[in-house]
């Protein structure tokens, strides 16, 4: 303190650089309780994430622009685009819902991948058990049965968290390889099609067990079903008590505790909910889009998922539009595999997008100040 | 060599991967740094590795430029979590997304090539009679590398001035603020130093675990890692155990292909993953009504003007 002159009052925390201050009269300021930013805030880290992922296009050899012009035509440019688009969107919007539901009270699920497969292995479980069922009953036992083993396999995460205090983090995510290799055993082994040429799936389904199709493309009647959850959940979280109680652990979980809302009892149904949305997304993809279970069911919906739900951040109603935009992204990254780019370009894009958004929301919360 | 010495050796090759994980991990956590970019992290170190080698056949390069790329991931996660304050948790699962996707489009090049890589054996023949530690003749410099490495950790956490201060670090920040650590400096060297380790787990699991660069090679150890962190509590010498007990698990599967049990192989490779599981619960259950040992601030980010 002895360095500094007598005149500067003595609460100035020296370390604050104060000297720097007479050069530069603005001064960066953060502000911890500031809201996070607006819509733009996820519109200006696609940009910067666009840019940031035209590097690696660059070092491929190949032209940005010509890129992301060919995927953004491959995408949104025809009506197959567009349809695919659609097609793609609706398992994530559901997954995405799926996992907002339980990242709005800190439940780190990342096991939407692994629910989503189980939710299709549900669905297929219907088809095979009960082959003889009048035509009719089909769809709603498949979608109820897909959402039942989704929500089971989300309560093998919610036991161990709420009884034994285990990161659910890393139970969801060991649960998605055991889900993979569930998959794998099943369409390999006891379910395989006999006369499938060793194709590693089931028997096709009977059109009674398919969702119709909408106007002769592959876009079917899930989005409708994905359009009413979307409704259900804003409907529920807004104006309901148990949607209430949701956004007070949300906001602070100490309090909620006070006023005698159990933490327990809502991360056993948030994650019932969670993984019921993605097993619905699962039951949905085999009798909408597969029509068989098949290897590989989910090119990685679940983990996606958790994008879709951060750039809308956690709104049921702004993640339609995300879950189109990245339904987009897949789609044109398969629209550039025929200029030679590897298809994981735009898995990178959206990590790049998550990378950008989030250190946005942070940025947002600095402020320049002037300096008097 | 009769049974056990076989499934040791394979429990220590197998473990040494995790080994490296697990020990960047403590180090990032034991500075208050969640850091689930393991995944990730450990994805970019193999592949990284597998194309410098297969461009320049020399280990040495290869192992420093694998270093400078997890570092700089690392670096990205630490000025996420600590300047810019982001939520620790996502920032993670963004470098874990990232990175596996750009590990996949770099490594679309060299995927399936095999890695012509033969790592020196440090061999130490008198051991070659004794019936238990004849597993220790034969081993590679990596994990041996890796044995002295945690035991070193543990040294340095235990035992120094700096450890003492990485745990004021990870366990109340503004503390040791006053007392004169640079918490920011802290937590970004560690986090970068344990980011590299990270990298190292990969970049065993391509030269010496299975030499071939495979998109998602990594097939969850980065997330196994993680739940070994809490299984370790956070000591280098548990895991180091820890690890071994892992790794042994993993290979288990080949192993009892071997004995054609009727147990489709599907069931054998889920073992890894519900034995993480299981495991966490029985820690969970155990330590039931103990406080947690966890670093205090672990997860929460650092500001000095933090009004309470």
């Amino acid at each position: 303190m002895s360095q500094k002159s007598s005149s500067e009052p003595l609460s100035v925390d020296i370390r604050n650089d104060n000297n720097r201050s007479r050069f530069f009269p603005l001064k960066i300021e953060f502000d911890p309780h500031r809201k996070t930013g607006g819509w733009w805030v996820p519109i200006l880290s696609i940009i910067v994430a666009l840019l940031f992922c035209a590097i690696f296009i660059v070092i491929n050899g190949m032209n940005p622009i010509t890129v992301y012009a060919k995927m953004l035509v491959g995408a949104f440019g025809s009506s197959f685009g567009i349809s695919e688009t659609i097609v793609k969107a609706i398992p994530l919007l559901l997954c995405g819902l799926g996992v907002a539901v339980a990242y709005k009270i800190s439940i780190w699920n990342i096991g939407a991948e692994g629910q989503f497969i189980l939710g299709a292995i549900g669905a297929t479980a219907v088809t095979i058990f009960f082959p003889n069922m009048p035509g009719a009953l089909y769809i709603p036992l498949m979608m109820v049965g897909g959402a039942a083993a989704g929500a089971i396999w989300g309560l093998f995460t919610a036991v161990p968290r709420t009884h034994f205090q285990v990161n659910e983090l890393i139970t969801s995510l060991m649960l998605n390889y055991v889900a993979l290799l569930l998959l794998d055993y099943l369409v390999y082994g006891p379910w395989r099609d006999p006369q499938g040429f060793n194709f590693p799936g089931t028997p096709e389904f009977t059109p009674y067990q398919m969702l119709a199709s909408i106007g002769g493309t592959r876009l079917h009647f899930g989005l409708v079903f994905a359009i009413l959850a979307v409704v259900f959940f804003a409907f529920f979280l807004a104006k309901t008590r148990w949607g209430y109680e949701l956004r007070i652990l949300g906001a602070n979980p100490i309090a909620a505790q006070n006023a005698g809302i159990k933490i327990s009892k809502h991360i056993l149904i948030v994650m019932m909910i969670s993984g019921g949305l993605a097993g619905f997304a699962g039951a949905i993809e085999v009798s909408g889009v597969a029509g068989r279970l098949m290897y590989g069911i989910s090119p990685g919906y679940g983990y996606t998922a958790i994008i879709v739900a951060w750039l809308a951040k956690l709104n049921p109603w702004a993640m339609i539009v995300t879950s189109l935009f990245i339904g987009g992204l897949i789609v044109g990254g398969y629209s550039v595999q025929t200029i030679g780019l590897p298809s994981s370009f735009s898995s990178m894009l959206q990590g790049a997008i998550l990378f950008c958004l989030i250190s946005g929301e942070m940025l947002n919360k600095y402020r320049l100040k002037r300096v008097n | 060599m009769e049974m056990t010495s076989l499934i040791l050796i394979a429990a220590i090759s197998g473990g040494t991967s995790l080994l490296f994980a697990v020990l960047g991990g403590i180090l990032n956590e034991k500075a208050g740094v969640i850091n689930l970019g393991t995944e990730g992290i450990m994805l970019i170190g193999a592949v990284m590795s597998a194309i410098v080698f297969l461009q320049t056949q020399n280990l040495l390069i290869t192992f420093l430029v694998m270093l400078g790329a997890t570092g700089i991931l690392g670096f990205l996660h630490a000025f996420l979590c600590i300047t810019l304050r982001a939520n620790q948790i996502v920032s993670g699962l963004a470098v874990t997304l990232f990175g596996s996707g750009l590990s996949a489009y770099i490594g679309k090049s060299v995927a399936g090539a095999p890695i012509p890589v033969s790592i020196p054996k440090i061999k130490l023949t008198f051991l070659d009679s004794i019936p238990l530690l004849s597993v220790f003749a034969n081993l590679d410099i990596f994990i041996w590398s890796s044995m002295i490495v945690s035991i070193v950790l543990y040294l340095y956490m235990y035992k120094t001035s700096w450890g003492l201060h990485l745990k004021a670090v990870g366990d109340n920040p503004s503390t040791s603020d006053a007392m004169g650590i640079s918490v920011i400096a802290f937590r970004y060297f560690h986090v970068v130093i344990g980011s590299m380790f990270m990298g190292c787990a990969g970049f065993y699991l391509i030269m010496a675990y299975s030499p071939n660069w495979i998109e998602g090679m990594t097939s969850g150890r980065g997330w196994i890692a993680i739940a070994l962190i809490i299984f370790a509590r956070w000591n280098p010498i548990y895991a180091l155990f820890g690890a071994y007990f892992f790794g042994g698990l993993d290979s288990l599967g080949f192993r009892m292909q071997i004995y054609d049990l009727n147990i489709p192989s599907y069931f054998l490779k889920m073992i890894p993953y519900i034995a993480t599981i299981i495991v966490l619960m029985f820690i969970g259950w155990k330590n039931r009504s103990k406080p947690s040992i966890k670093p205090k601030s672990l997860g929460n980010p650092y500001f000095r003007e933090q009004r309470y």
